[in-house]
């Protein structure tokens, strides 16, 4: 049972109240949960509530931080940099994780299915995964999406010759980041192959007696029973997508360019906290992207009430 | 849902087969069709993999080529075994590139710990202690998982600077040391759930308090999840860039993200052969430990993804 399981099922009962637990164990747990407690409050929960109070000021770590009310908000609705990065976070998370997904769940799939060396393929398709956040790999795709890079060399010995470069294209730089989030589909196909593993072959095998087709199987039996790992997938991955940095911070050289279109939202936030020290602005900028965030998770976890199907 | 818990998916759990749309006895089909049908299967698969694989081969190729090969050559023949990449991007950062590896070295080896201890404690206590606010605790656990980090980074950067631990691995690795990394409490409090309380209950009729109970008998039970920890920090740690961009500013502080950064910085695009072999050489510690660990690593992935 995934993370997000649990938490769904400890709120829904909640309210269901029980029978009174005695809590025989008080003492040594606190001593268990020191570290724990300790890094709750003082690495999280502190901070976020400094990070709160900061939003409606101005501090550059310079001078003390300076009251300055709903100013930051202000800037930040006639921010239109501000507004460009969240149309750019909002492509890169609404158009890659899809893709990245779907080809996770058509491999694990095809994988399923009892292919010879599917240790070998397995391993393939999740390699990139665990590379993929890497500088090095970022640099590969600069090279690789460039003027001269791979792609066009490619690109000109089947006569498409002289191709501008990928990355240096306000038009496409954001395309090849995209292209780089679906190519690391290997640890969401991991989950939904474990995902697949689990579904009964009875299933299938009274299926095929009733006459169902493969397609018939596929749409009726394995996506339904599929549905929690999925929507666990969605989830995290759009959590996690609202959050990539390392990509387009290296292909565009730390400028989200060219011309601010891979100008992801948490690259705004790096260069107003950390590069111009705008530490109440970029505080503010965290809590707006801690709202979407939190917004969409709520909107993923309500909509799973009406196609996540829980077999138990 | 405890049935799926209490049984761990077998290493190669997610695959051999048995997952049955392929194998329907009740239609057996003409074996030509059969064949093709795999044939064509295989196919997919193998052109599949070689645009997954190509680029990543290809970088190893050409950090052994010339220069100049680099922009004109896309295929991986010849192979050409040319050092000289190698010898001039060891070299030509304000460090030698074992520097950087060294200092990499140390923040994973600090993380690890860290989480190891830490995530340990913590998960005991989840699976095992009753004790007051306990669901209350795990819920907020859970949330923690799904905190974007960019939340409390300015106030916890405020914080190192006033403490005087900016360009310092301290920042990055402390935090570790207070099972910061809800995603292993929440891997080990799945693994030790698993383990049957009987152990824990003879262990206690013997006369163990929690913390021999703890050492004796659960941690040694638990060293899959340990291992899946230890695998998974450093491949996260080793290529951790947010924060050490943030909080390493110095060169002779920085890690390998940030000098192969530097690299890029400073050299633009000119000496693309340098760049790609540091590049390769900081992803090799990252493939032996995928060559060797791949089975923790799926097994994490499946365990805590399960539903």
């Amino acid at each position: 049972m995934s993370a997000v399981g649990e938490l769904t099922q400890m709120v829904s009962n909640r309210k269901k109240g029980g029978a009174k637990e005695k809590h025989p164990d008080n003492k040594p747990a606190l001593v268990f949960m020191l570290p724990w407690l300790v890094g709750l409050l003082g690495i999280t929960l502190i901070p976020m509530v400094a990070s709160f109070v900061l939003a409606f000021t101005d501090y550059s770590l310079l001078a003390p931080p300076e009251f300055v009310g709903l100013a930051n908000i202000k800037e930040m609705i006639s921010d239109t940099r501000l507004h460009n990065s969240l149309v750019v976070t909002f492509i890169y998370v609404f158009v890659g994780t899809p893709l990245q997904l779907v080809m996770a769940l058509l491999l694990a799939v095809v994988l399923n299915q009892g292919i010879k060396g599917l240790a070998f393929y397995r391993s393939i398709f999740y390699l990139p995964s665990l590379l993929g956040g890497s500088v090095a790999i970022a640099i590969l795709w600069r090279q690789m999406f460039g003027a001269n890079g791979l792609i066009n060399q490619v690109a000109g010995m089947i006569g498409f010759e002289n191709l501008p470069g990928w990355v240096s294209n306000p038009d496409t730089a954001l395309s090849t980041i995209i292209l780089l989030h679906v190519w690391t589909f290997g640890s969401p196909m991991i989950i939904f192959l474990a995902g697949l593993r689990q579904i009964p072959e009875m299933y299938y095998e009274a299926a095929s007696v009733d006459g169902a087709s493969k397609v018939a199987q596929f749409f009726r039996i394995t996506i339904p029973l599929l549905t929690p790992i999925i929507f666990f997938n969605v989830v995290l991955q759009v959590i996690n997508a609202f959050q990539s940095f390392t990509q387009a911070f290296v292909v565009s050289g730390g400028t989200g360019g060219p011309s601010d279109s891979t100008m992801f939202y948490t690259l705004y936030l790096y260069q107003k906290g950390f590069t111009q020290f705008d530490m109440g602005y970029a505080s503010a900028m965290a809590w707006l992207l801690l709202i979407i965030v939190a917004i969409f998770t709520a909107i993923n976890f309500f909509v799973s009430k009406f196609w996540v199907f829980y077999d138990d | 849902m405890t049935d799926l818990q209490s049984r761990p998916i077998p290493a190669d759990a997610s695959g051999a087969g048995t997952g049955g749309q392929g194998a329907s006895p009740a239609t057996p089909k003409p074996r030509p069709r059969r064949l093709v049908r795999r044939g064509v299967r295989h196919a997919i698969m193998i052109i599949a993999s070689v645009v997954m694989i190509y680029p990543l081969l290809w970088m190893v190729v050409s950090s052994l080529r010339p220069n100049e090969e680099i922009f004109r050559n896309p295929s991986l023949f010849p192979i050409s075994l040319d050092f000289s990449n190698y010898a001039r991007g060891w070299e030509s950062l304000a460090q030698p590139f074992s520097h950087y590896l060294m200092n990499s070295t140390l923040l994973v080896l600090g993380c690890v710990i860290g989480n190891l201890i830490a995530c340990s404690l913590t998960a005991y206590a989840f699976a095992r202690l009753k004790f007051w606010g306990r669901n209350i605790a795990f819920a907020i656990m859970l949330m923690t998982l799904m905190l974007p980090i960019h939340v409390v980074i300015v106030p916890q950067y405020i914080i190192f600077s006033q403490t005087g631990w900016v360009n310092t691995m301290l920042p990055l690795i402390l935090p570790k040391f207070l099972a910061t990394d809800a995603f292993f409490v929440f891997l080990m409090v799945q693994f030790i759930r698993g383990i049957p309380r009987e152990l824990d209950e003879a262990a206690r009729i013997d006369g163990c308090g929690h913390f021999r109970i703890f050492f004796q008998v659960i941690l040694p039970l638990m060293l899959p999840a340990l291992a899946t920890t230890t695998i998974f920090t450093f491949m996260w740690m080793w290529n951790d860039f947010f924060g050490s961009l943030i909080y390493l500013t110095t060169p002779e502080n920085f890690t390998v993200p940030l000098a192969l950064k530097s690299f890029l910085d400073t050299q633009g695009s000119s000496d693309w052969g340098a760049m790609f072999a540091m590049s390769v050489v900081s992803l090799i510690p990252l493939f032996l430990v995928f060559l060797f660990g791949q089975r923790f690593l799926v097994k994490g992935f499946a365990t805590t993804g399960i539903k």
